[in-house]
């Protein structure tokens, strides 16, 4: 078995007094379409913010594509690979909604190619999300599900071996959750590494080869999803049971 | 022997003048501490307050201190309705921070031009039975002197500063404003209007100005411009205290008194500023929480 | 035909340039220069400002900080070596550059606002500083003589007996300002339409998601508080030259803090168009407002508009006009 594209090794963070992280470890495989749930307030965003650099973590250690996180800043994170997406949505809204895809190409995953070129690759990636003819539009005006597939399309613009995708489906219906879910299995069947947190369960379970569920910082269960949706420790931490 | 008796007078003073920071910060670590409205232009209001100080002292003959507690609802509306319009351009419509600081900053440079037209330039001092005397004593053989004018502001600024403590911690209005802080959904689920708490809470801080404004002028002589100066302290202390903490405030503006003190009296006022600012830009570099912040810096 | 179209903005600084020195050329009144100066000035100051505040959303306070450090570095220069101008104005914005690069260094990290703060305290601290520097004529301020015939690489620059490019150093220096504002207009374009502006301008919309989308935030923050620094203390080390008299209140003046802020906001920050068209229009309202009313209602007239325009028109004149079409 090849190394894990990302390793967490008892990851711990704490707030203050509060501790929102408490030993996690995990391993995600290349290729891997890896679920992550739990109730609110479990740390989900945490260690995804700890995975993306946006906070560094106490204790522990993340190891990704063979790097030590250790010391990263985000962007340098995302140079390595690494993009994520905010559960609510944070456009660039002084730009068009094709300008916000092109900074992470500029930035990160098409450094030195000219102008044209890279809006080029911001609009191909506008048409696999179905957003061509938004390319540009102001983002004030866009509706949710919009919003929504523009994150997933300007961390996806960064060209990252891992998404990790926070809350994209949050409200939003049942066929547009469908339609996210295609577009994330698809660039899942070119090679992107995805770990996706959600609430909506039958998008995890569709989704997801593998799941783990924390539970007030702490991992409670790992397998794959018809194993996690028995167990009782998950059962528990969702019902209060 | 010098030395000593230097010290300890810079000692005493520096304490002393940890008192008045104290009154002078106070109203922005509620307004930027609590609220994170940035008023930047906070010391020009006390500016204001003391120039009203000096207006009713030297007009009617009021006591500066006096003056001040009469004034205090003036500048609490006053506050009520600089929120209201801050409120109502900026935050609801959660517009760029930038924005916010330049509506500030206008406003800062507003009441500053203002004050100079409706009183020139001149240095304004005011008149009291404590100010000019000061209480001489001497133990083992060190002689000290503490200015009366020093002493009240001390004392005032400790009443106010106990008073707003026991304001925020005990009434309703006070834990809603800390409520209102951490989550304001939550205490409008509550039947709390966060807005009309945070208007409250503006208008205290900005109520502040009208004693802060008189133990300014008691302290100091004042002219429109001398705000600026201020700014230095007030938001090292700020910043320094932890934002959203009363007793912070209270501990770094002690400690801003006796720093700004002691390297007054052993290298000169000039480099008074000076310290605040290093205290400032250290803070913000190694600790940017402050001693006992509970607020976010990033 | 298309190369010049290509070229218009480069085309255009050259024309404007030219027609500065026509204007030095022939017999213009020698009031126009002085407070023409003065405009000009505010062109470069509220593009330097612009640079850092409008395209990347971080405020500063504290242009007359920067602005101070380049005047009294360009006096210290005098008073120690007699130093002409051009190597005055060099260091100068090198100075500012850095003390920007250190304000920067400390308080980036944080939330715009403690940058701002640091700004305004930094420029007072500045002050106090210069108040208690004799060797640059502490508080009662210094005299700087023009130099009495300056020569630029052999050229006689000046000479009031007209043997010179030109007649006076109002002139010479109403020349120089407009080229270096020109120079500070060709920066501020390039960096918009450039990466960096790009990144900026992501930075200034959402710092938190700009760093994850793979921008240096910090770095590009660094950069542009440099290159603002920079040119505001070059515009201040001409200062001394066109003022002869310099005191710490003079070149520490608020004044240019709230006209560094204004003119780009009233101007609109998202283009370098908008800071010029506020200078221009505010600078040249200001000198006017300075002879037939007090300082004082200029100054309280500029503080109420900054005000409206920040509330009712976010876009600046720039914006407004964009939006009518």
């Amino acid at each position: 078995m090849s190394d894990p594209l990302l390793k967490i090794e008892s990851v711990t963070k704490k707030f203050g007094g509060f501790t929102a992280l408490s030993n996690v470890s995990l391993e995600v495989h290349t290729g891997e379409r890896f679920g992550l749930i739990g109730p609110n307030g479990s740390g989900k965003t945490t260690l995804i913010n700890c995975i993306s650099g946006t906070l560094q973590n106490d204790g522990g250690e993340i190891f990704f594509d063979g790097h030590d996180l250790n010391g990263m800043k985000p962007h340098q994170r995302t140079a390595a690979g690494i993009a994520r997406t905010f559960q609510i949505p944070r456009p660039f809204h002084s730009m068009t909604v094709l300008d916000n895809l092109k900074i992470p190409i500029e930035y990160v995953s098409g450094i030195g190619i000219g102008q044209s070129e890279i809006a080029e690759q911001a609009m191909s990636i506008l048409e696999t999300m179905g957003m061509a003819e938004k390319a540009n539009q102001e983002t004030l005006g866009l509706t949710q599900i919009e919003l929504r597939k523009l994150e997933l399309a300007r961390a996806i613009a960064a060209k990252p071996k891992l998404l990790i995708s926070d809350e994209a489906m949050a409200g939003l219906t049942g066929n547009e959750v469908d339609e996210v879910l295609e577009i994330l299995i698809g660039f899942n069947e070119q090679g992107m590494t995805i770990i996706m947190i959600e609430h909506i369960m039958r998008a995890v379970m569709h989704f997801s080869q593998r799941v783990i569920c924390l539970d007030a910082g702490e991992l409670i269960a790992e397998g794959k999803p018809d194993e996690i949706v028995k167990d009782k420790g998950v059962e528990r931490a969702y019902l209060g049971v | 022997m010098i030395i000593l008796e230097l010290f300890i007078n810079a000692l005493i003073s520096g304490i002393l003048l940890g008192g008045f920071f104290v009154a002078l910060a106070i109203g922005l670590s509620i307004c930027f501490g609590l609220l994170d409205t940035v008023n930047i232009a906070h010391p020009t209001f006390v500016v204001a307050g003391a120039f009203c100080a000096f207006f009713l002292n030297s007009t009617f003959g009021i006591d500066p201190i006096l003056a001040g507690v009469i004034m205090t609802p003036f500048f609490f509306a006053l506050g009520w309705l600089i929120y209201s319009a801050y409120y109502q351009f900026f935050e609801r419509t959660s517009a760029q921070a930038l924005r916010g600081l330049a509506f500030f900053f206008g406003l800062l440079f507003i009441t500053e031009v203002v004050l100079i037209m409706v009183s020139g330039v001149d240095h304004r001092l005011v008149n009291a039975a404590y100010i000019g005397k000061s209480f001489r004593g001497a133990v083992a053989g060190i002689e000290f002197s503490v200015p009366y004018r020093l002493l009240s502001a001390f004392v005032v600024a400790g009443i106010m500063t106990l008073g707003l403590q026991a304001f925020l911690d005990r009434s309703f209005f006070g834990r809603a404003t800390r409520a209102v802080h951490q989550d304001m959904m939550a205490l409008s689920l509550m039947g709390v209007d966060p807005v009309t708490v945070k208007r409250i809470a503006f208008g205290i801080g900005l109520g502040t100005c009208g004693i802060a404004g008189a133990l300014m002028i008691i302290v100091i002589p004042i002219e429109p411009a001398v705000g600026r100066v201020f700014i230095g302290n007030v938001f090292a202390i700020v910043v320094l205290g932890g934002l959203g903490s009363i007793s912070g405030t209270l501990i770094a503006a002690m400690i801003l008194g006796i720093a700004e003190s002691l390297v007054s009296t052993f290298f000169g006022p000039s480099w008074a500023p000076a310290v605040s600012f290093s205290i400032l830009l250290g803070v913000l570099a190694f600790r940017p929480s402050g001693l006992l912040g509970v607020g976010d810096t990033r | 035909m298309t190369t010049v179209l290509r070229y218009k903005f480069e085309l255009g600084c050259v024309l404007v340039l030219v027609l500065a020195f026509v204007l030095t050329q022939i017999g213009v009144n020698n009031f126009f220069f002085f407070a023409g100066f003065a405009v000009v000035q505010f062109v470069m100051i509220a593009t330097a400002w612009n640079i850092l505040g409008g395209y990347g959303g971080y405020i500063n306070f504290g242009t007359a900080g920067f602005l101070g450090v380049g005047s009294y570095t360009a006096i210290a220069l005098i008073q120690w070596s007699d130093v002409s101008i051009v190597p005055q104005i060099i260091i100068g914005a090198l100075m500012a550059g850095l003390l920007g690069l250190f304000i920067g260094y400390f308080t980036l990290r944080l939330r715009g606002v403690y940058f701002a703060i640091a700004t305004l305290a930094l420029a007072i601290v500045l002050e106090t500083f210069v108040n208690n520097w004799d060797f640059v004529g502490g508080a009662a301020g210094i005299s700087i003589l023009p130099p009495r015939n300056p020569e630029l690489l052999g050229v006689m620059i000046v000479d009031r007996k007209g043997a010179g490019i030109f007649d006076n150093n109002t002139e010479f220096l109403f020349f120089l300002i407009s080229a270096m504002a020109i120079f500070s207009v060709w920066i501020a374009r390039t960096i918009e339409r450039g990466k960096l502006g790009r990144g900026l301008n992501a930075i200034k919309d959402n710092e938190e998601a700009a760093e994850c989308m793979g921008v240096p935030t910090l770095r590009l923050k660094l950069v542009a508080t440099t290159v603002s620094g920079s040119l505001m203390g070059a515009a201040g080390a001409i200062f001394p030259n066109y003022l002869t008299f310099v005191d710490p209140l003079t070149a520490f003046n608020l004044e240019f803090a709230i006209n560094a802020l204004a003119m780009p906001m009233i101007g609109g920050t998202f283009t370098w168009i908008g800071p010029v068209i506020g200078a221009l229009l505010l600078g040249t309202v200001q000198q006017i407002a300075i002879v037939t009313i007090s300082s004082e209602l200029n100054l309280l007239i500029l503080g109420v508009v900054l005000v409206i325009f920040v509330v009712a028109a976010p876009h600046g004149i720039v914006g407004w006009f964009m939006k009518k079409n």
